[in-house]
């Protein structure tokens, strides 16, 4: 019985559509409001199958662990030793992504180099080139090689440690940039060569090539600029793993980056992130098969990026074949991005401590992802470099003593056979069998 | 002159051996032999040095030139001159596509004609072609000049930012955002310095200057359609 009814007749309760959930009524009002697609930055926020939904086995009787902290478990990697005379050695397989300068302010740009080499590891530039304040502070800096091609130059290609021809990211496969009007200072604009204060199309497609057969000769011409010193990675957003790998490797790759649909951009749709593109988890082994079915496996590294945030998902990327992981959005939460101590300024932006991905309007609280000199100068790039590295150390233990776990002397000797899956799904992606069985969907010769 | 015959030396020891050529060598003047349409010949060049090739080109020929002159005595294949900083490219004959692609400085000069797509996202290049060139030329080209003796194909200047274009017969349409434009004295000077350092003939006063209608450089709703 309903008191507020006059006639006594019971109500329903008020129930929320599946369909029309509250979210997606929002986003309604506002497209209806605006006539303009929703931009942000940040990956997928969807739930996919992803590294949480696998498990690592541990020793047991017919495996023995390595001892904590006195057995040895190496973390070096050595990238791009096919082709290039001086390959890329890190002491850790974690990675910092591209990041573009305009995106991320100077300082947040500085810090990332210091954490980065701190921890003995590469940072990577950007969309927008190169900065001095990177370049400087980075022992190992990768130079991505862009569509755009904004403040692409041939003395900073030069100044290089490696080169990353991108050809897509993860959170937009087959999309180009954008920097909104509001992000264009002096400075950002003079490195694009553009006017200030306009929005920014970075192209989706390179200007003078299209297609694998071009691709090789794109990289014969890079190589050629740079005395075949340094390697040339190649960057493809996850979406047909085994092609785009298999040819990125035929065009003369000597390393292949490959992003998950999680990984984060500094600004794009907001459909496009979230409805193209496929998983991280779905994206490794059918690289890695690519990478075996060529012989190319541990020749060319595998480098994967898409929602890696602790020493766990470094540990399963490694396990199912990767050489190596990237980091991008993780980076920046250690610097202080989303940090709950500006929660009084996210709510003033009408968002959250944690939500806050409007990065392109470039009022970032923590002074990260802005050009605005006030609200750079809240950011320390000592002590986010410091953060950095701490974090980066942390990781690395963390993988450690997985491997230990699970006796392995190096990260690299870690294998799918170390792992289950706890889901179908991912049981059925990462090609290790379901938790408690033998099985995964698609596996031949077995009873279920 | 010094002569390198690739087919004999190679690419590799050929670019090496233009590359270790720096500011005060004295062997300035190349020629390169039998090129045989091989691909990223000459690129990286950073010496003012002149280099002539004899035949024709594959892709990327003077690729991100600085400082050189680099002559082709014949056609020059897809993305000639891509990224040129400064120096001066001379084509003899026709250029395939994307010309001059993201050019930052320098001048490009084609005698022939050039394909589609020429000075895409051209970034303070110059280019001067004597005969026509192809669709999207100029596309979301952000500074520089492209001067066209003959006709433009379709699409010219699709969404262009600053870039100039000057063309002196037809062009078959112009691109999103891309509109005629005044000629002004500073157009006409500009035209007449160009080409004489292009060593071009042309009556600059017969040239009609194309730039950006600035419609598209921020976003808006009811231009929606154009992007
Ligand atoms: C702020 C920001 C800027 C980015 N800029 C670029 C870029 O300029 N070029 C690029 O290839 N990827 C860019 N990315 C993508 C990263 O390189 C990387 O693929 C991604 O961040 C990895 O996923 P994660 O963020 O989940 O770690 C950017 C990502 C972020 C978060």
């Amino acid at each position: 019985m309903n008191k507020h009814d006059p006639k006594g007749i019971p109500h329903t309760t008020p129930r929320q559509s599946a369909t029309f959930t509250q979210d997606v009524n929002s986003d309604i009002r506002r497209a209806a409001a605006t006539g303009i697609y929703d931009i942000r930055g940040g990956g997928a926020k969807r739930k996919v199958p992803s590294f949480d939904d696998l498990l690592f086995m541990g020793a047991s009787i017919s495996r023995y662990p390595l001892e904590g902290y006195r057995e040895k478990c190496d973390t070096n990697v050595t990238i791009g030793g096919l082709n290039a005379s001086n390959p890329i050695e890190l002491d850790i397989p974690i990675t910092i992504a591209g990041m573009s300068f305009g995106a991320l302010s100077g300082p947040a740009k500085e810090a990332l180099g210091r954490g980065a080499s701190a921890a003995g590891t590469s940072t990577t530039t950007g969309d927008g080139g190169m900065t001095p304040e990177e370049r400087g502070h980075s022992d190992k800096l990768v130079y991505q090689y862009l569509p755009s091609r904004y403040g692409m130059n041939p003395n900073d290609l030069r100044k290089a440690d490696a080169i990353e021809i991108v050809v897509g990211q993860g959170a937009k496969p087959g999309g180009g940039g954008m920097l909104l009007g509001q992000k264009i200072s002096d400075r950002v604009a003079e490195m694009r060569n553009l006017p200030k204060g306009i929005d920014q199309r970075s192209a989706c497609r390179h200007p003078d090539w299209t297609g694998p057969d071009d691709l090789e000769i794109k990289i014969l011409e890079l190589r050629e600029i740079t005395g075949w010193k340094v390697p040339i990675y190649v960057k493809v957003a996850g979406a047909r793993p085994y092609y785009d790998t298999t040819l990125a490797v035929k065009a003369g790759a000597d390393a292949v980056v490959l992003d998950g649909m999680q990984g984060g951009t500094a600004a794009t749709q907001d459909v496009f992130i979230e409805h193209v593109g496929l998983p991280t988890l779905a994206i490794v082994r059918p690289a890695v098969q690519a990478l075996q079915d060529l012989g190319m496996h541990r020749k060319v590294q595998l480098i994967l990026s898409g929602g890696i945030r602790s020493g766990a998902d470094v540990a399963k990327a490694m396990a199912l074949g990767a050489d190596a992981v990237a980091i991008g959005t993780a980076a920046l939460i250690a610097l202080g991005d989303n940090d709950p101590k500006w929660e009084a300024e996210y709510n003033k932006l009408g968002t959250t401590a944690g939500a806050y991905d409007d990065w392109h309007e470039g009022q970032d609280p923590a002074g990260i992802t802005t050009q605005d000199p006030d609200l750079m100068a809240r950011f320390d790039p000592i002590e986010g470099g410091r953060r950095l590295r701490n974090y980066l150390k942390v990781m690395t233990l963390e993988a450690q003593t997985i491997a230990r776990a699970c006796g392995k002397n190096h990260l690299h000797n870690l294998e799918p056979e170390d792992l289950v899956a706890l889901t179908m799904e991912a049981a059925a992606m990462a090609k290790v069998p379901l938790a408690g069985t033998d099985w995964y969907p698609g596996k031949t010769g077995t009873r279920y | 002159m010094q002569t390198i015959d690739l087919t004999e030396v190679g690419l590799r020891e050929t670019n090496a051996t233009l590359h270790a050529q720096s500011g005060d060598t004295n062997q300035t003047v190349w020629e390169i032999i039998n090129p045989r349409g091989s691909h990223a010949i000459a690129c990286g060049l950073n010496a003012p040095i002149e280099v002539t090739v004899r035949g024709s080109t594959g892709y990327y020929c003077a690729g991100m030139n600085q400082q050189a002159t680099v002559n082709i005595d014949g056609s020059a294949g897809p993305g000639t001159g891509e990224n040129i900083m400064s120096g001066k490219i001379v084509i003899e004959g026709d250029a395939s596509q994307y010309l001059g692609a993201t050019g930052h400085g320098g001048l490009i000069v084609v005698k022939g004609n050039a394909s589609s797509r020429c000075g895409i996202s051209m970034k303070g290049v110059n280019i001067v072609v004597q005969g026509n060139v192809g669709h999207m030329s100029a596309f979301m080209g952000q500074s520089g000049n492209l001067v066209v003796l003959g006709d433009a194909g379709d699409a010219l200047g699709d969404s262009c930012y600053e870039a100039r274009f000057f063309v002196r017969g037809e062009v078959k349409s112009l691109g999103a955002d891309c509109e005629k434009k005044e000629m002004r004295p500073e157009h006409i000077a500009f035209l007449k310095e160009i080409l004489a350092e292009a060593e071009i003939e042309a009556d600059p006063s017969e040239f009609t200057r194309y730039g950006s209608a600035r419609n598209l450089y921020n976003f808006d709703v009811d231009n929606a359609g154009a992007y």
